[in-house]
């Protein structure tokens, strides 16, 4: 199998695109994102287990310019194809380098192991990705351990709406309102977010818990239906809230409720942007 | 202080075309209902952006209501399909952070009918008189907590 840098290497020869979005070593053994903008640049890129950002966030910017290559594990292929969905940009103004993926390193670890990869390589099943213009990378043998989100969710579920409340309100007093996961989300993409607008201030902007329950409820609103569970969200979440649970239900939902997964096909309709005669209405009176 | 009977505090927001001018109704037809509603008017049940319920709570609002036109009535035509499909989200969502069902309800009230609006309104009113002051979220106030203090005499 071809490697990163060979098929980057080729679209630059054959002036397909003018950046290529990759990863390089970040002086540790870790990678941090890393754009390429020519043929001698593309000898620093690098795919392996400690290849985390999703990439997409940056798509929405650097296509404004011309059509752009974009290194992509399958999580983060989905959200490529969900910002195609949502008419961000079109399907020419990337190039995707779809990589077979062996699950990455879950931040805080140093070296890799089965063991600590990230939530979502626990229950990822698109580790070959569903959608590429070149596939690289070998995939190995990998055997998918147990998802360890899945009991969490699965007590908060049993919960007493008390006593879910008293979780959530435990889980946001510490949120420290930095917003890095609206900026690491590549699906937050709003020129004004709501949580920015003052007039009228619909959404506090101290770090009181009331505040604090209103951000977070409209962020995972305003995911559901759009969220492709690359968990950046609470990758990059200073005060670990467990905050992916909220879009991870309404994943949830989307899929019991609708049969529908963002960002699985380009000509998909999206979600929440259409509707149904059909739809559920058991519960308006 | 002898205690007081416990209120509540509903918002109901409606749609300009259908429920409102059925609760006008109600209210020209000489109908008694519950007078613990206040009802925001907004053009579609379309418009109704999920922070205002949010804000609602926030406010001191007890419960909240959300009616609009029946399916294929809409002034707007898909305005109510638009709507419909993200409650469901929104709803499961509230229910999720452990916000009781009761404090949340949705109907579709033509505006010719008034005696339904009656009833729903009553209903909710009951539902929420029932389930007492919404304190879960009114504790999220911090001028609210402060008040509280003070007539209990915990803070200076």
């Amino acid at each position: 199998m071809q490697t990163v840098i060979e098929v980057a290497k080729k679209l630059f020869e054959e002036k397909k695109v003018y950046c290529v979005v990759g990863y390089t070593p970040d002086g540790g053994n870790k990678t941090k994102p890393f754009i390429a903008y020519s043929v001698e640049d593309t000898d620093k890129l690098v795919f392996n287990h400690y290849a985390i950002n999703n990439l997409a966030v940056y798509l929405n910017r650097l296509t404004k310019k011309g059509p752009v290559g974009v290194v992509a594990k399958g999580c983060d292929i989905r959200a490529i194809v969900g910002l195609i969905q949502e008419n961000q940009f079109k399907k020419e103004d990337v190039f995707i380098i779809g990589m077979n993926c062996n699950g990455v390193v879950e931040d805080k670890y140093d070296e890799f192991d089965k063991e600590n990869t990230q939530i979502k390589c626990k229950y990822c099943n698109i580790r070959t990705p569903h959608l590429y213009d070149e596939l690289a990378g070998e995939l190995q043998d990998f055997e998918i351990p147990e998802d360890p989100q899945g009991p969490l969710m699965e007590k908060i579920l049993k919960m007493t709406p008390d006593e879910r409340w008293e979780f959530w309100k435990a889980e946001f007093d510490k949120c420290i309102r930095c917003y890095a996961c609206r900026q690491v989300c590549p699906m937050c993409y709003c020129e004004q977010c709501i949580a920015d607008k003052s007039v009228p201030q619909w959404i506090e902007t101290s770090a009181t818990i009331r505040g604090n329950f209103s951000w977070n409820l409209i962020r995972a609103f305003h995911m559901s239906g759009r969220c492709v569970g690359c968990h950046e969200c609470e990758r990059v979440c200073p005060q670990e809230i467990p905050i992916s649970l909220l879009t991870r239900k309404m994943g949830m939902l989307a899929g019991k409720e609708f049969g529908y997964r963002h960002g699985m096909a380009v000509d998909q309709p999206t979600l929440v942007g259409n509707y149904n005669l059909s739809d559920r209405e058991d519960f308006i009176k | 202080m002898a205690e007081e009977k416990f209120e509540p505090k509903i918002t109901a927001f409606v749609c300009n075309w259908c429920t409102y001018t059925g609760a006008d109704l109600a209210g020209t037809s000489r109908l008694k209902q519950q007078p613990n509603a206040r009802l925001i008017r907004v053009p579609c049940t379309g418009r109704i952006d999920p922070v205002f319920i949010l804000k609602a709570f926030e406010s001191g609002a007890d419960g909240v209501l959300i009616s609009g036109c029946h399916p294929n009535d809409c002034h707007y035509n898909t305005g109510n399909f638009h709507a419909r499909r993200r409650w469901i989200f929104f709803k499961d969502l509230l229910d999720f952070v452990g916000i009781d069902e009761s404090r949340l309800h949705f109907s579709w009230v033509s505006a010719s009918e008034g005696k339904k609006w009656v009833d729903v309104i009553n209903g909710v009113i009951n539902k929420v008189r029932e389930q007492g002051p919404f304190i879960n979220y009114k504790k999220t106030n911090p001028l609210e907590v402060t008040k509280v203090d003070f007539e209990k005499g915990e803070v200076a």
